[in-house]
């Protein structure tokens, strides 16, 4: 009965390390995912963030003009390395093309080199990684215009003089802080008489940013407007002025959707904001996916590609396609948009 | 030595009646041995039904992401069993990154010397835990929500909007290079050393046993010759030093450092812990169980994700899995409590909850 | 000792009265939660002497002062409730949607609705600790991982905005009664009626009981499981209303809502004095703790500490106030053994 009972265990724990080396030395065949289409996997920074919503959107909308197959997966936080294992799954699944807007430039390196070598178009958009990491990077505006166009419109409602702040992602988001550099040095260069005199960081969370709008206008009572380079920042800001006393004294302005932003457009807590079409941007981004993955471009430095309705595209230096120009939003024109 | 002995589930767990139960029962009878077959029975079933998952990355990226989980769950599984809890692993996990990348990065420190700092940091961080706990007397569940917070303060406040990225390539490399021709990265290797350290460390020492004594009853193992507030100390300390090697290894893998670092992985080492049958009142576990919980946790995630379910799909079966686990468990126990041999040991174990841990019975040692 | 002052028939109510207040525990928060506001004021008088800064000052810890009291009650009875953050979510995104079908829904409806499945999900965690006799801990843990992933499956990427909610609720977020402001009196009326029954009541001096010792109360013959799943139930049914505070003060839903605040809660709980074993402490404590940590979070910044730090200050906060409770029992402690030794 004893031995018996050994055996058996031992037999059960044999089986596991078994199936365990099995699959070790087990050379499967995984990126046979031929079949009709390109399958195009969307991964944005998380889910539940509208603006990927409207983005991956986009990309489904070209994945099935194409008459590929299209999925979406994401963390639903937006930790540096939360996308990893989402990456090591798509490169497990051999998909075609991965369309990444990457947390963290660095963090995901290794996993996006892992998929290439598997065999997957790795197409960055939004958020680029290190271009080593990525075969294209679909870029959805320069950094320097995005920068200067957020400038612009705050100078143009505060009337060119007086302190503003910046309300931010997290520490560490890399766009929010390219932008915020490029928009300092936009200042200092053209704008003397406006002071920054804050940044804060509300994380990307409703919360914490609705928090820290409200403790800017306390430490600050002379602030004269705030620009918020983060949909999820902005609408909370303007959420906090809309209910405050500032609201019509403090300019708001940043990156925003039109559905979020569209109460506080209409009740004049907001004046502009910019955004480029973040749908177009996942369209044009499963394009260049679609093209990566015929061999139609090797994401070489003037390789043209055509993406749908949204015409010819050319491969810029580094390995990026560059989207347009933001666009801006106001009262006149923000009920033609709906996302 | 003998390590294989690992296998032998259960062991630790024992009581004296239990040796009154046939040596087939006792064995697979566990709640251990019930993980051990789940897990199996979850891969290979996994391995039939699930495209790509006998794919040849599909182990490599499991071992690499929940390498660090595995590492917190092994002196978790010490802490919980002594009765305690450590909230802050996760916390300490940051701050030891952002060591490690500060040092390297902005100060051009060697990785191996930054990862000792950080791993020194880690233990202090710890031992600070465990001092709370054991000589003040404070709940840790209550500590270590606070240092939870303290500390990652720590780590954003070490970051602040810095970029911390681009260790050495050679240091960056090696955690998750393979290990010679297998689908395992190295990281594995000083996880199987740490996994047999503390399987022997709980189920094989004089320490280990005072582990499961005080967990039993303070007072008991106190009288009984275990100095509890040291060994207290030392878990902590070893749960700080642990998840500071994890906080290296992730700052390694992912070549990057943030402010939310390893964010929110004390729950899932918890779930992992308590899942491998580790009573949350303490006195009960064993090793195999926890790193079988831990794997099943992982192997599943694994498993999902091909079967391309979301993320919040594995956030339900996890948290239907702890329910389930400390359902049946207890109810196991009532219907054994039906049996008259049984009452002896339900007898036993309702009076290792804490009876009352008012401010009481620990000053007196504390005012000693 | 003179210092025995609970039981000298020679004192006057009064006296007894200022004494007890002025050795509480709960007056050490006060006192650094009155210093942190009226330092932040002598930097900013602005941040009371506004508008925006009076009406932020009391509106501001109204979601979690109602999240704290709940929790307050659960502890007492030495279990927790993690799932409450989840719990907030559900009730959020619940009053969310019933916006979007009918933006002319009455306030009260959707209160009711909040409450309503915030006490259900607390009815079910109270079930499973209470009929099974698990430990709460990992319940309420598991149950977190269940309801935020039901929650994201459901809502997805959907995300209830400004827009989809009508004036008149939005409004409430704001609104003012004598200047204070409409959500910060209900949740003041909960802690007030919470307090008293817990204080006085049969009910609530029961929890405290079965929180001191589980068996002897059972023992006793409380009914110890009735009232255990009566403060799950109750702690669920705040954990609604705070969902439904939320989204009348943040006016947006999504999936995350509430992600993290349970933590919150406990510390709140844990800072304004009540035992995390169970059997001590009081609603005013809780709620005492959840303006404090609230109102830290608003003064860091004015009073100058760098953003990048404030997580530490908040940390270092939670670690003071569980070594003052230490000290402050062991003080007890020695005072009881000498008028033991005395007698």
């Amino acid at each position: 009965m004893r031995i018996n009972t050994k055996r058996f265990a031992a037999g059960a724990a044999l089986a596991l390390v078994a199936s365990v080396g099995l699959a070790a030395c087990g050379s499967d065949d995984g990126g046979s995912g031929d079949g009709d289409g390109t399958t195009v996997t969307f991964l944005p920074k998380n889910l539940g963030n509208p603006y990927f919503e409207t983005s991956d959107a986009g990309g489904e909308k070209a994945v099935k003009e194409f008459g590929g197959v299209y999925d979406e997966v994401g963390p639903d936080t937006a930790g540096p390395d939360a996308q990893v294992s989402y990456i090591d799954t798509a490169a497990a699944q051999g998909v075609n093309v991965l369309v990444v807007s990457a947390n963290d430039p660095d963090a995901l390196c290794d996993s996006l080199n892992a998929a290439r070598e598997a065999g997957t178009k790795v197409v960055t958009f939004d958020s680029d990684t290190n271009p080593e990491c990525r075969d294209l990077f679909i870029n959805q505006a320069t950094a320097e215009g995005i920068a200067k166009v957020q400038v612009d419109m705050i100078a143009e409602q505060i009337g060119d003089s007086g302190e503003i702040a910046i309300l931010s992602a997290a520490a560490n988001a890399t766009n929010q802080n390219a932008w915020i550099e490029l928009m300092e040095a936009e200042l200092e260069a053209s704008h003397p008489d406006i002071e920054l005199v804050a940044t804060v960081y509300g994380d990307d969370d409703d919360q914490t940013s609705f928090d820290k709008t409200a403790a800017l206008l306390a430490d600050h009572p002379n602030l004269k407007g705030i620009i918020s380079p983060t949909t999820v920042g902005i609408s909370a800001a303007a959420r906090y002025l809309s209910t405050s006393d500032a609201k019509g004294k403090v300019a708001l302005t940043g990156l925003g959707t039109p559905n979020q932003m569209r109460d506080y457009v209409k009740d004049g807590t907001v004046t502009e904001f910019a955004l480029w079409n973040p749908e177009d941007l996942g369209f044009l981004s499963a394009y260049a996916g679609k093209a990566l993955a015929d061999g139609d471009i090797t994401g070489e430095e003037g390789d043209t590609f055509s993406a749908g309705d949204l015409g010819e595209f050319t491969v810029g230096a580094d390995g990026t396609v560059l989207l347009g120009d933001p666009f801006r939003y106001n009262a006149d024109n923000i009920d033609d948009f709906n996302f | 030595m003998s390590t294989q002995t690992d296998g032998s589930a259960g062991a630790p767990a024992r009581t004296y009646s239990s040796y009154s139960r046939n040596v087939a029962l006792r064995v697979l009878m566990t709640r251990e041995m019930a993980i051990v077959v789940a897990l199996v029975v979850v891969y290979l079933y996994a391995l039939g039904n699930i495209q790509f998952f006998d794919g040849p990355l599909t182990l490599f990226n499991l071992s690499k992401e929940y390498a660090p989980i595995l590492m917190m769950a092994l002196p978790m599984t010490l802490i919980i069993i002594t009765g305690e809890i450590d909230l802050s692993v996760a916390s300490t996990l940051g701050v030891s990154a952002a060591v490690t990348g500060v040092l390297v990065i902005e100060h051009d420190l060697s990785v191996p010397t930054a990862a000792v700092l950080a791993v020194v940091v880690g233990a202090v961080l710890g031992a600070l835990n465990g001092f709370f706990v054991a000589y003040v007397g404070l709940p840790s569940l209550a500590v270590t929500i606070g240092t939870l917070a303290l500390y990652r303060g720590l780590a954003e406040g070490l970051i602040q909007d810095k970029r911390i990225a681009g260790f050495p390539d050679t240091w960056q490399d090696w955690p998750t290079e393979r290990i010679g021709e297998t689908q395992y990265p190295n990281i594995v290797i000083p996880v199987v050393v740490l996994v047999v350290v503390f399987a022997v460390l709980l189920h094989f020492t004089t320490f280990g046993r005072g582990v499961f004594e005080i967990g039993l009853s303070d007072e008991a193992a106190h009288f009984s010759g275990v100095n509890v507030a040291r060994t207290k100390l030392v878990l902590f300390t070893l749960s700080g030093a642990v998840a500071a090697l994890a906080g290296v290894y992730v700052a390694l893998k992912a070549n990057s450092v943030a402010t939310d670092t390893g964010a929110g992985f004390e729950l899932k080492v918890i779930a992992g812990v308590l899942l491998g049958g580790v009573s949350i009142f303490g006195g009960r576990g064993a090793l195999h169980g926890v790193v079988a919980g831990v794997l099943l946790i992982a192997v599943l995630n694994s498993a999902l994700q091909l079967d391309g379910q979301g993320s919040e799909v594995i956030q339900i079966i996890i948290g239907l899995l702890l329910v389930g686990s400390v359902i049946a468990s207890s109810n196991l126990s009532r219907v054994r409590a039906l049996l008259p041999r049984r009452a002896v040991k339900t007898a036993a174990r309702s009076t290792t909850t804490p009876p009352t841990p008012t401010p009481g019975d620990d000053t007196r040692k504390v005012v000693q | 000792m003179t210092t025995l002052a609970p039981t000298r028939p020679t004192e006057s109510a009064g006296v007894r009265v200022l004494r007890t207040v002025l050795r509480s525990r709960e007056l050490a928060i006060v006192i650094v939660l009155v210093a942190i506001v009226l330092f932040a004021t002598a930097r900013r008088s602005s941040f009371v002497f506004s508008a925006d800064g009076w009406r932020d000052t009391l509106l501001a810890p109204s979601i979690l002062l109602v999240l704290a009291v709940g929790q307050m009650v659960v502890v007492v009875t030495r279990n927790v409730d993690l799932s409450i953050g989840s719990t907030l979510g559900i009730s959020a995104y619940v009053v969310g949607k019933i916006f979007v079908a009918n933006p002319d829904t009455s306030v009260f409806v959707v209160f009711a609705a909040g409450i309503a499945v915030g006490a259900v999900v607390g009815a079910i965690n109270g079930l499973l600790v209470t009929v099974f006799n698990v430990p709460s801990l990992v319940i309420t843990l598991g149950m977190m991982y269940v309801l935020r992933g039901a929650l994201t499956h459901e809502v997805g990427s959907e995300r209830i905005n400004a827009q989809d909610f009508p004036a008149h609720f939005e409004k409430l977020g704001t609104q003012q009664v004598l200047t204070i402001p409409v959500l910060t009196i209900i949740a003041l009326v909960v802690v007030a009626v919470v307090g008293y029954y817990l204080h006085t009541a049969r009910g609530g001096r029961e929890l405290y009981a079965i929180g001191s010792d589980p068996d002897a109360a059972v023992l006793y013959g409380l009914p110890a499981a009735r009232r255990v799943f009566g403060a799950f139930v109750l702690c669920g049914a705040l954990a609604g209303l705070a969902g439904v505070f939320s989204t009348a003060r943040y006016a947006t839903a999504f999936s995350g809502t509430g992600k993290d605040i349970e933590l919150q809660a406990v510390a709140a709980v844990v800072i304004g004095g009540v035992a995390i074993f169970g059997g001590s402490g009081t609603v005013w404590g809780a709620a005492i703790g959840a303006f404090l940590l609230v109102t830290i979070n608003r003064a860091l910044p004015i009073l100058g500490i760098s953003e990048f730090w404030q997580g530490a200050v908040v940390g270092l906060l939670i670690i003071g106030s569980i070594v003052l409770d230490r000290v402050l029992s062991i003080r007890r402690q020695h005072r009881l053994l000498e008028a033991r030794d005395h007698a």
